[in-house]
C-alpha cells in the first residue's frame, strides 16, 4: 500500500481542495455515523461531484489497494459508514439531484445523496410519494436507504426499500458501470437488485437509483388504543392482522416511551396506559371506513381499555408526532441510549417483552420499548451513561442478549438498521460458518480485492471463533475448523 | 401443520448433490416439470425434488408460510384459501404437477403483481443446498430482516443454478372481502391512461388485462369500496361484470391466447416486460398481443425476434415456448457484458464445480 502523502497527491489531481479533506480537524466530523459510540478517523475524505471523479477515485484505490467506505447522510445506526483508519471515506453528499419524475410510470430517477423525504416532496405535485419512511427521513439519503434496505413505519403494507426500487446504476471497484434491474417490473438474469439492497456498500458504489412511486392514499386515519398490560397490546397486534387487516402502520409504545414522547411533543397520549397501539388504515374513503370499524371491534375484543380515533388530520399528525419523536424524547431521559433492532414473529411479542423486562432488571438498566409491532420489529432503547466506566460495554452485552433471544424465538438480529460494525458479532449467532463463507463468496464475486467497506456486515470466521457467544447447533461446536483462542 | 404427503428428503437430496460432486456428474433439478420450456435444456442426471413435500410452518396471523419445495402449488394454495389467505403474486400453475419450488425458482408472477408485488417480493427466507453440498439457510420467517446479504431473494429466478431450493418462507396476504371483474371496450392508450387515473383516485385495481380492444379489470377490496369503484368506472364506460375465473386463465396461462393453435405460421410467443406506457410494437394486429400489469407485461405473438425492439423501449423480451413441445436455446434477453461477468462469478461462488442446472439460464452462465 502506498503512503498517505502519495495517495493524497494522486487524489488531488482529480479533486479540488474543497472536495478532498485530509487534515485531522477536517476529518473529525466524519469519524462516525449516527452510531457515535464507534469512531475512527479515516485516511482522507473525498467528496466528488461527478461520476467521472468517482471512477477516477476508485481506480486509484483499486490500484493502490486502499479500502473505500461510502457514506450518504451519515444517519445509519449500525456503524455501516464507520471509516477505516487506512481507508478513504467516499461521501456522496453532492449527488443530491432528483433527475426526473415520471408521473405516468410512477417512478423517479434520483442520485444517491437525495434525502428520502425530498423524493416524496417533489412527487407530491403529481399525487405520488415514495413509501419507505425511516424515522430519519428528513435527513437520511436514498443511497444509504438502499445500502441498508431501510424500512419505516409503513413497511407491513408497503414494503422495505427492496420492494420500492426498480433500477440501480452502480460502479464496481474494478471500475465497471452496471445497470441492475431495469425500467420494467422484472429483469433478466440473477436478481442483483435484491442482493445490492442492504449490502451495506460492500458490493458496489451506487450512482443512481430509480424508485417506484405510489399514489398518495385518498384517506388515512389512525386509531390510538390504550392497554393496561403491554403483553395484551402485543397479542392485539396479532389479532388485528389475523382478522385480515393490513394496517398501513401498527406501532406499539410502552409506558416509559409514552411518557417520554408525550412530555416532549404533547402528542395527547394517555399517561396511565401501560402501552398504546397506533393503528393507521389508509386507502379509499370506503375501504378506510370499513376497516376502521373492524379494527376498532377487534382492538376492543382484544382488551383495549380506551380507543380514540383521530378526529381530524391535525390530531392524526399529532398522534404520529409522538411516535416519530420517540427516540429524541427518550434521549432527554438519559445521557445516552442504545437502540436495538431485532425482529421476531409477531406471536412472540409478549414473550420477548417479558424477557427484555427480566434482562433490564438483571442489568439494572432501564429499557424503553418502541416497536414497529405490525412487522414484529423491536426497537428496545437501553438507557445508559457512557461517562460511567464500563456502562457502554454492559449495555452492549445486554443488547446482545436481547438480539440472541430474538434469534432463539425465530427472529433476526436486525430488521432495518443493518449489521454494520455494531451487530457483527451477533451474525455469528444467526449464521453458521458455511453460511458466512457463502456470504464472503458473494462479496468476492463483486469485489475480489475486498476493498469496499471491508470488515462490516459479514464477520470473518476467525472473529466468530473468538466471539464467545456462538450458538451450538445439535451439540456441534461452531466453526470446528478453526483454532480456539 | 403438515399434510399426508409430508416428507423431509433434505438429507437424501444433499447426499445426491455430494455424490454428484464426487463423481463430477452434472445435475438437472426437476420437480413438476411444468416449466421445462422456460430455459435451456440441462444436460445432467435428473435430481427429482418432487417428493420433498409438506407445509412445515403456517400460522395465519403471522402472514408467513414455510413450505418444502416439492409441495404442489395447488395444495399450498388450497391450504391458504382455507384460511382466507393467498399467495398474492399469483404464480402460474401450468399443470397439476406445478410445485412451489419451481414457482419460486422461475420467479414468474401473475395478474396481481402490480397491486401487490412479484414472487421475489414475497420471499422472506429459504433453505438451499449449494454446489458444495452444503445446506444453508438465508433470510428468515419475519417481515423485516437485513442480516447478511439477501441471498434468499437471489434464488428467485435463478432456476436452481445457485442452489437447490429445499424450502421457502413466503409472506402471504389476506383475501379481499370481495372481487369484481369488469369488461369494457377501449383502445390500449386510453385504457392505460384511465388505469393510472383510477389508481391515483384510490380505486383498488388488483389486475388488468387488455387484448383485442377489450380491457378486463379486477377490483379487490371491501364491499363498499368495490361497489363505489364499479360506479366510478361505469360513469365513463359501458361495461359488463364477468366471472372472476377469467383471471385463472391469465394466471395459469391457459387462456385461449396462449394456445399453440392460435399461433400463425412462423409466429412464436414472446414475453416482453416494459414501462407501463410503452407504445405497441412488434405486431400490427391487436389480437396478437395480450397486455397485463397495466401495460407493463406484454405477451406478443411475433414471427420476428423481439430482443432489440424490447431493448429500444427500455425493456426486455423472452421467448416463451409454452405448449410448443420443443426446446429453444438462450430464450432470455442477453445481458450486458459486465453484468454477465458478475453473473458468471456469482454462479461459481455458489456452485464452483458447475454441478447445478448448468447453463439453464444462459449457455455461458
Amino acid at each position: 500500500m502506498t503512503d498517505k502523502q502519495s495517495f493524497i497527491k494522486q487524489l488531488s489531481k482529480i479533486l479540488p481542495s474543497t472536495q478532498l479533506l485530509h487534515e485531522q480537524e477536517d476529518l473529525k466530523p466524519y469519524e462516525c455515523d449516527a452510531l457515535s459510540a464507534y469512531t475512527v478517523i479515516p485516511l482522507a475524505v473525498a467528496i466528488p461531484e461527478t461520476v467521472e471523479q468517482i471512477k477516477a477515485i476508485l481506480a486509484i484505490c483499486y490500484q493502490e489497494n486502499i479500502p473505500v467506505v461510502a457514506r450518504g447522510a451519515g444517519t445509519g445506526l449500525s456503524g455501516g459508514a464507520l471509516p477505516l483508519e487506512n481507508g478513504l471515506l467516499l461521501s456522496l453528499a453532492k449527488f443530491n439531484k432528483i433527475q426526473s419524475i415520471d408521473a405516468q410510470n410512477f417512478s423517479a430517477v434520483v442520485q444517491p445523496g437525495v434525502r428520502n423525504l425530498a423524493i416524496s416532496e417533489a412527487a407530491s405535485e403529481h399525487g405520488l410519494y415514495y413509501a419507505p419512511d425511516p424515522s430519519s427521513q428528513i435527513a437520511c439519503s436514498i443511497g444509504g436507504n438502499v445500502a441498508e434496505n431501510a424500512g419505516g413505519v409503513h413497511c407491513l403494507k408497503y414494503g422495505l426499500t427492496v420492494h420500492n426500487i426498480i433500477k440501480l446504476k452502480v460502479l464496481t471497484i474494478e471500475g465497471e458501470e452496471l445497470t441492475i434491474g431495469c425500467d420494467a417490473f422484472d429483469s433478466p438474469g440473477y436478481d442483483f437488485l435484491a442482493l445490492m439492497t442492504g449490502s451495506e456498500g460492500m458490493l458496489a458504489i451506487i450512482l443512481e437509483i430509480t424508485v417506484k412511486l405510489l399514489p398518495i392514499p385518498a384517506v388515512a386515519k389512525v386509531i390510538m388504543a390504550s392497554f393496561n398490560d403491554v403483553a395484551v397490546a402485543g397479542q392485539a397486534v396479532s389479532d388485528v392482522i389475523g382478522e385480515g387487516i393490513i394496517p398501513a402502520g401498527l406501532e406499539l409504545m410502552d409506558k416509559a416511551a409514552i411518557k417520554a414522547a408525550d412530555d416532549f411533543v404533547h402528542a395527547g397520549y394517555p399517561h396511565d396506559a401501560a402501552a398504546i397501539l397506533l393503528c393507521e388504515i389508509d386507502g379509499s374513503a370506503e375501504e378506510v371506513e370499513d376497516q376502521l370499524q373492524l379494527a376498532e371491534q377487534i382492538l376492543k375484543k382484544s382488551g383495549a381499555t380506551k380507543i380514540q380515533i383521530a378526529k381530524d388530520e391535525a390530531q392524526r399528525v399529532q398522534f404520529w408526532a409522538g411516535r416519530k419523536a420517540a427516540f429524541p424524547a427518550v434521549g432527554r431521559l438519559s445521557p445516552d441510549y442504545y437502540c436495538m433492532d431485532g425482529t421476531i414473529p409477531r406471536h412472540q411479542i409478549a414473550n420477548v417483552l417479558k424477557r427484555i423486562t427480566d434482562l433490564s432488571e438483571e442489568y439494572g438498566q432501564t429499557v424503553v420499548n418502541v416497536f414497529h409491532a405490525g412487522d414484529g420489529n423491536l426497537h428496545p432503547l437501553i438507557l445508559f451513561d457512557a461517562n460511567n466506566e464500563g456502562e457502554l460495554e454492559r449495555t452492549e452485552e445486554l443488547g446482545g442478549k436481547i438480539l440472541d433471544y430474538c434469534v432463539e424465538v425465530g427472529g433476526t438480529i436486525t430488521g432495518e438498521h443493518g449489521v454494520g460494525i455494531e451487530k457483527i458479532n451477533q451474525m455469528c449467532h444467526q449464521f453458521n460458518s458455511n453460511e458466512i463463507t457463502q456470504f464472503h463468496a458473494i462479496k468476492t464475486a463483486f469485489d475480489e480485492k475486498q476493498l469496499l467497506n471491508p470488515g462490516k456486515n459479514i464477520p470473518t470466521l476467525q472473529r466468530c471463533a473468538e466471539f464467545g457467544a456462538m450458538h451450538v447447533h445439535h451439540g456441534e461446536l461452531p466453526h470446528p475448523e478453526l483454532e480456539r483462542f | 401443520m403438515s399434510n399426508d404427503l409430508s416428507q423431509d428428503l433434505s438429507n437424501d437430496l444433499r447426499q445426491q448433490v455430494e455424490n454428484a460432486i464426487e463423481n463430477k456428474t452434472p445435475l438437472c433439478i426437476t420437480a413438476g416439470g411444468s416449466k421445462a420450456f422456460y430455459g435451456n435444456n440441462v444436460d445432467g442426471q435428473a435430481l427429482d425434488v418432487s417428493k420433498h413435500q409438506g407445509i412445515t410452518e403456517y400460522q395465519p396471523s403471522e402472514l408467513v408460510v414455510t413450505v418444502r419445495s416439492g409441495t404442489l402449488l395447488s395444495e399450498l394454495e388450497a391450504e391458504l384459501k382455507a384460511n382466507k389467505q393467498i399467495l398474492a403474486f399469483e404464480p402460474p400453475q401450468h399443470t397439476a404437477n406445478t410445485t412451489i419450488g419451481g414457482a419460486i425458482a422461475c420467479g414468474l408472477s401473475g395478474p396481481r403483481r402490480m397491486a401487490c408485488g412479484s414472487a421475489r417480493d414475497f420471499v422472506l427466507g429459504c433453505t438451499i443446498i449449494n454446489g458444495k453440498a452444503e445446506q444453508l439457510r438465508f433470510g428468515g420467517q419475519v417481515m423485516k430482516n437485513v442480516a447478511g446479504y439477501d441471498a434468499s431473494r437471489l434464488m428467485v429466478g435463478a432456476q436452481g443454478t445457485l442452489g437447490l431450493l429445499l424450502d421457502v418462507s413466503l409472506k402471504v396476504l389476506p383475501m379481499s372481502e370481495t372481487e369484481v371483474t369488469l369488461q369494457l371496450k377501449t383502445e390500449l392508450s386510453t385504457a392505460i391512461k384511465h388505469i393510472q387515473q383510477w389508481l391515483k383516485q384510490g380505486l383498488p385495481i388488483s389486475a388488468s388485462c387488455y387484448t383485442n380492444h377489450t380491457l378486463n379489470i379486477r377490483l379487490s377490496s371491501t364491499h363498499s369500496a368495490v361497489s363505489t369503484s364499479v360506479s366510478t368506472i361505469k360513469k365513463l364506460f359501458d361495461c359488463d361484470a364477468i366471472d372472476n375465473n377469467f383471471w385463472l386463465g391469465i394466471k395459469n396461462q391457459n387462456h385461449d391466447f396462449f394456445s399453440e393453435n392460435n399461433l400463425n405460421n412462423n409466429q412464436q410467443l414472446w414475453r416482453c416486460s416494459h414501462q407501463t406506457n410503452t407504445p405497441f410494437y412488434g405486431v400490427d394486429e391487436d389480437n396478437n398481443q395480450l397486455i397485463e400489469w397495466h401495460g407493463a407485461l406484454r405477451w406478443v405473438k411475433s414471427s420476428e425476434d423481439l430482443y432489440s425492439a424490447a431493448d429500444t423501449h427500455s425493456g426486455h423480451a423472452c421467448l416463451y415456448p409454452i405448449n410448443q413441445g420443443e426446446s429453444f436455446t438462450d430464450i432470455f434477453q442477453p445481458l450486458a457484458k459486465p453484468l454477465m461477468k458478475i453473473q458468471q462469478r456469482m454462479k461459481l461462488a455458489f456452485d464452483p464445480d458447475n454441478i447445478l442446472n448448468a447453463g439453464r439460464l444462459y449457455t455461458d452462465a
